[in-house]
Formats: C-alpha cells, structure tokens, sequence
C-alpha cells in the first residue's frame, strides 16, 4: 500500500477544498469526465503513471480499481471495526460480571456469581452492536462527512456522478500540479469533458 | 443482453441478473426507481386507497394504545396462567417477519446472490418497521411502558439491576441490537441513494431533506472502498445477529420448565420460522411494487419465484419441527410432554393446532408447483395463508400454558376486543409506515442495481458489493 495515498485519503478528507493551493490559488483542482468505469480506471492509472499524487475519483457507484490505482488499496475499516468490537464485548462481558457479582449479587441456591454461560448471550450482542457502530461512525469521520459543501458540487457537470458518469479530479494541491500542462493531460485521458474547478 | 467484450470474473446466468430485458443502463435505472420518489404522479391510484385503510388500522392502535394507557393492561385477555397471550403471540409474530430482510440484505450477500439487489431495501424497511411493531407489544404489556428504561442497566437510586441471567433480559439487549444495526445498515445503503435523489430533485425543499441526510456524500473513491468494507463487515455481523435474536426470543420459552416449551430444538425451529413467515411478507409487499408501480424490470416473476422456494424450504424445516415435537413427547416418556401434546392436539385449543397445521404444512405444499408459484394471485394468497399459520403457531405455543402439570393450574385464554384492535392496530402502523418508505425513499437501491447492469451499459456485470470491499 502507498503511504501516501494513505496520507491522501485521510488529507483529502479532513480539508478537501479549503486549504487552497500554492500552485493556482483560486482553484480547487481540474475535473474530467468519462462516460464509463472502465474509462476511470485507465485515467487514473495513467495520471498515477504520469506522477500525479493528490487525485481523487467519483462514480455512480463503488468502482474498487480507481482507490486500487490511487495506491489506497486496503481501507482502515476493518481495524476500526475489530478494535470497536473487541471494546463492546469485553464491557458487555465486565458489566454484568461487575453488577452481579460484587454491586448487587444475588444467591440463586448457591450458584456462582461469575455464571459466566449466562453472560454469553448480552456479551455477543455488545459486540454485535459496538462493531456496527464503530464502523457506521468511523465511516463518517473518516470520510469527513457530513460535509454539505464542497467546491465539486458547484460544477454543472459533477451532478450526474450520481447517476451514470465518471469523474477523476486531479487536485491543485499536487506538486505536479500546472493548470495547462494537467488540463492538457487530462484531456488527452478520453475524457468527455475538461473543467477547472475554482474554489468556492 | 448486449454482446460482453470484456473480460468477465463471475459469469451469472442472466434470469439471475437482477434487471431483466437488458434495456436499462445508468441513466434509465435511475430515473425508473427514482421518479417515483420525485414525481408525484408516478404514485399510483391504489397507494391512496391502501393508506386511506391503513390509516384508519393505524388509528385503532392509537384508540387502544391510549385506552390501554387510561385503564391498564387488565383491559386484555390476559391473566394467570396466561398471563402474556396476544403480547407474546404479536411480538414473536412481527419480530419473525422482520427477520427475512435481514436474510436477503446479510445473508445472500455474503452468499454472492446478486439477485437479492432487486428486494433487499423495501425487505430491510419491513425489517425496520417490523421490529418496531414487534417493540410495542413487550413495552405495552409492561403496565407502565413510560419505564421502559429500567431494562437497561442504568445507575439507579435503589441499587438494583436487572437479572443478567434472565432470557428476558438478554431479549432487551438482543431486539435492541437487532433494531439498532437493521436501521444503520439500511441507512448506510441509503446514503449514496439520497445523494441521487439530492441531485436529480428540482424542489430546493427535497434537495435540502436529501442533501442532509445523504451526509454530503460525493461518490469519492476514497470513500467509496470505506464504505464498501463497512457494509461487508455489516452484512457479516448480521448474519449472526439475526441467527441470534429469535434464538433469544425462542429462550423466552425454552429456558422455562414448562412441558414442550423446554425443548433444545426451539431455536433452529424459530429462526426457521421467522424466515418461512417473513419471505411470505416479503413476496405480500414484492407483488403490489412490481405492479403497481412497474417495477416488473427489477422485481421480475423470478425473484417471486425464489422467495416461494426459500419459503416452502424453511416452510418445511418448520414443519420437521411440529413433527419433532410430536415425537419427542412419545419417545421422552415424559407423562407431562405426552399430556401436553394430547390437550395441543385434542384439549379445548385442539383447532387451533390443526389450522396451524393446514395454513404451515397443507397449503404450502401447492408451492411445489411451478404453476402457481408464478401465478401472481396465488403466490399472495399462499402468502397470506402462511403469515395466518406462523400467527397460530406462535398462539399454539403461548396457549399450553394454559394445560400444564397440574389441573389446578389450568385456565382458558380468551382475547379481547383491546387485543384485536391492538394487533390490527400494529397492522396499520407497518402499512402505512412502508407507504411512506414507498413514497419517499427508493424502494430498490439505485446504487446497487447499477452494479448489476452489463458494463455494455456501464454496469460492472453483476459485481456485487463484496468483491470490492477491502
């Protein structure tokens, strides 16, 4: 995995479009727009090839190769999940131990405090529920979201990447970044179109 | 079809593709669901007159409710020994029905049935609505249901805690679970939808309701991978959840020494139950979208035809079940499982046994046939027939209280009309409910479908969400 599409990803999220550019003030970055996935995933490749770092793709739905040919190929998710998990079952597990055995134990014909089958069925369902929503909110705060505004969303173009275009933006925050030399690039990627983005 | 030039993983035999005619692409599969959020006129003539009813039941509920409030539960049947009657019976009986959705979203996911695309979102609202039908009746039969929270293990003035060791404790932790991760798994699906419909609206009211609650979401690719693994591990933990929650419900019985209730084959026979009754609720709500809001590309005769097939199979797991029963009361001999059995069988609540009978084994068995299982009329009646006969299969089993050990312990149950109009009454809330789902919120997830389209059409051939997630 690249640690810089890492690093990206992360960057991208927490200050997408507001920490403006030392390359082209004024511009969030240049959009091209391609018709199908596939036409995505080869521009990606290409402009990865071609040294550009701070990219980001947009489709109408998950295309796993665009984020594969960004270099960010394995997602935090799992870890996060695991870990929220692991901290709900041994709460779960702990709450009742704690509560029946030393706050307010109760003798039932002299049967141990630390019943510990009896505590299986809540213990599993902390860790069901701590694990789905520490994936739920660690999805949102890592994606930066909600985030209403974004400079994408001022181009006319950018509304159908929600419904059947693909979109590749290669941002000014790139140190490659030249807003002639990446609009020529970018259009000779097939693209149907070729838009600068200024930053609002 | 059109011709495929690419390369393909994992061909899928096209009656499985889950849009059929190969007229959609990106642009159409949109417009299709999504138009009927957007555009008023798409909503058909018979919405209006199913709401108008369901409005009406939804009314009656709230009629009891706050009759229920003013006098007290005695206004139900209920007394010792049945002291849970219609509470249990409705509770168990909606909590089943919830369960198939999480079965089409969780479980065929992971099974790689691409199919499952077409139904799994109104399946997941039916779960979601479901649940919280199923929820009043607990929260109801408590007395006092403005203490609700003392379930939960809050720090409390008098020090007390709630039982751990108590079944009907864990079903607390166990439905809330259970309610809890249904609702962000079906938001989560929802979240690139939303974002759909907050671009394709032309009201700024609907861009500003869907420009919310899509969270601002872009399509980022970034974003994307995350929240492909999100809804995998999602639909993994899931799997199990739902394994486990009418497991938990079926301890409610089975952890007690009451004759035929203390049984080890409760919670394969409940968690089979729950997915016989809630495909029939699947294919009840399945066959008025697909026609009347046109919806036959996308919920095509061969999904129907496959949730009659998961029906009758787990119909008849069910079944082993009632037969299992049967013959573990002989073979225990046990006096008291046998006794029990000849007053299930032939006491005063014998008829409600054979209607379960007819409604779960006889009538089910005309599914065999590939001829009324495409017969549109049929299948919904069939349907119905099953949700009447997991009804009485949750009523013959709460009734053997009423027959136990000692003949000073038995009793008679008899429902009262607070009973009915209160069950009714959740009828009309889920119905109206899933209305207002089927009006505002896409009934089938765009996103996913377009996956599904042949990348002639800009699809990914069926790719199904799991394949991307890492």
């Amino acid at each position: 995995m690249s640690e810089h599409a890492n690093d990206h990803a992360n960057h991208h999220d927490h200050h997408g479009g507001h920490s403006g550019s030392e390359n082209e003030p004024g511009l969030f970055g240049i959009l091209s727009e391609y018709e199908t996935a596939d036409g995505l995933i080869a521009a990606t490749k290409k402009a990865k090839a071609e040294g550009y770092e701070f990219m980001d793709g947009y489709s109408p739905f998950a295309v796993g190769d665009v984020a594969d040919a960004m270099g960010y190929k394995r997602s935090e998710m799992a870890p996060v999940m695991f870990f929220g998990g692991l901290i709900g079952c041994l709460a779960g597990f702990c709450m009742q131990w704690y509560l029946s055995a030393y706050d307010y134990p109760v003798n039932i014909g002299g049967r141990p405090y630390l019943s510990w089958p009896s505590f299986i069925v809540i213990t599993f369902e902390m860790t069901i529920l701590t694990t789905g929503l520490s994936g739920v909110f660690g999805l949102i705060a890592l994606c930066g979201l909600p985030q209403p505004h974004h400079p994408l969303f001022g181009v006319p173009q950018f509304d159908r990447a929600s419904r059947d275009r693909f979109f590749l933006c290669i941002e000014a925050e790139d140190p490659k970044f030249d807003a002639h030399k990446t609009m020529e690039f970018l259009q000779s990627t097939n693209a149907v179109s070729v838009v600068e983005v200024p930053l609002t | 079809m059109a011709t495929l030039t690419l390369p393909k993983e994992k061909p899928i035999p096209e009656e499985l593709l889950p849009i059929s005619g190969g007229k959609h692409n990106l642009g159409t599969v949109t417009d299709a669901i999504g138009s009927v959020v957007l555009d008023p006129a798409k909503t058909p003539k018979q919405f209006w007159y199913t709401l108008a009813v369901s409005f009406l039941f939804l009314l009656l509920f709230v009629y009891a409710v706050a009759y229920l409030l003013i006098w007290g539960v005695g206004i139900w049947g209920i007394h010792i020994p049945s002291a849970w009657g219609f509470a249990i019976i409705n509770f168990v009986w909606w909590i089943g029905i919830g369960h198939a959705g999480t079965l089409i979203s969780a479980i065929l996911l992971l099974f790689h049935q691409t199919w499952r695309t077409s139904i799994n979102r109104f399946a997941e609202a039916m779960t979601i609505f479901a649940v919280m039908c199923a929820g009043t009746f607990p929260l109801l039969h408590m007395g006092r249901p403005w203490f609700f929270y003392w379930l939960y293990p809050m720090p409390n003035i008098a020090g007390a805690w709630p039982q751990f060791r108590s079944p009907l404790v864990w079903d607390v932790f166990a439905v809330t679970t259970y309610f809890t991760i249904s609702l962000v798994f079906w938001y989560i699906g929802l979240i690139p939808d939303f974002a759909t419909l907050r671009d394709g609206t032309k009201s700024k009211i609907g861009r500003i309701i869907y420009g919310t609650l899509s969270l601002g979401w872009r399509g980022s690719a970034f974003h994307w991978k995350r929240y492909e693994k999100v809804y995998l591990i999602l639909a993994g933990i899931s799997t199990p959840l739902v394994l486990s929650v009418h497991t938990v419900v079926s301890f409610d019985f089975a952890i007690s020494i009451v004759p035929l209730w203390h049984a080890t084959i409760f919670p394969p026979f409940f968690v089979a139950g729950a997915i016989f009754s809630g495909f029939a609720y699947v294919i009840i709500l399945g066959i008025p979208l697909r026609n009347w809001y046109g919806m036959g590309d996308f919920i095509t005769r061969k999904h129907l035809d496959l949730c009659a097939k998961v029906m009758l199979g787990t119909g008849m797991l069910v079944c082993f079940g009632y037969f299992c029963e049967i013959w573990m009361s002989v073979y225990s001999h046990s006096k008291y499982e046998r006794a029990t059995t000849w007053q299930r069988l032939f006491g005063p609540y014998g008829w409600s046994y054979w209607c379960l009978i007819t409604c779960n084994f006889v009538v089910p068995q005309l599914l065999w046939s590939k001829r009324i299982r495409n017969n549109d009329f049929w299948l919904f009646v069939i349907s119905i027939v099953v949700l009447i006969g997991m009804w009485f299969e949750r009523y013959v089993i709460v009734i053997t209280l009423t027959r136990e050990y000692l003949p000073s312990m038995w009793g008679r149950y008899t429902p009262t009309f607070w009973d009915w109009a209160t069950y009714l009454g959740t009828l009309g809330l889920f119905t109206t409910l899933f209305l207002l789902f089927v009006r505002f919120v896409p009934m089938i997830s765009i996103t996913e479908l377009r996956e599904q389209l042949p990348r002639a059409a800009g699809g990914r051939d069926g790719h199904s969400i799991s394949e991307n997630a890492s």
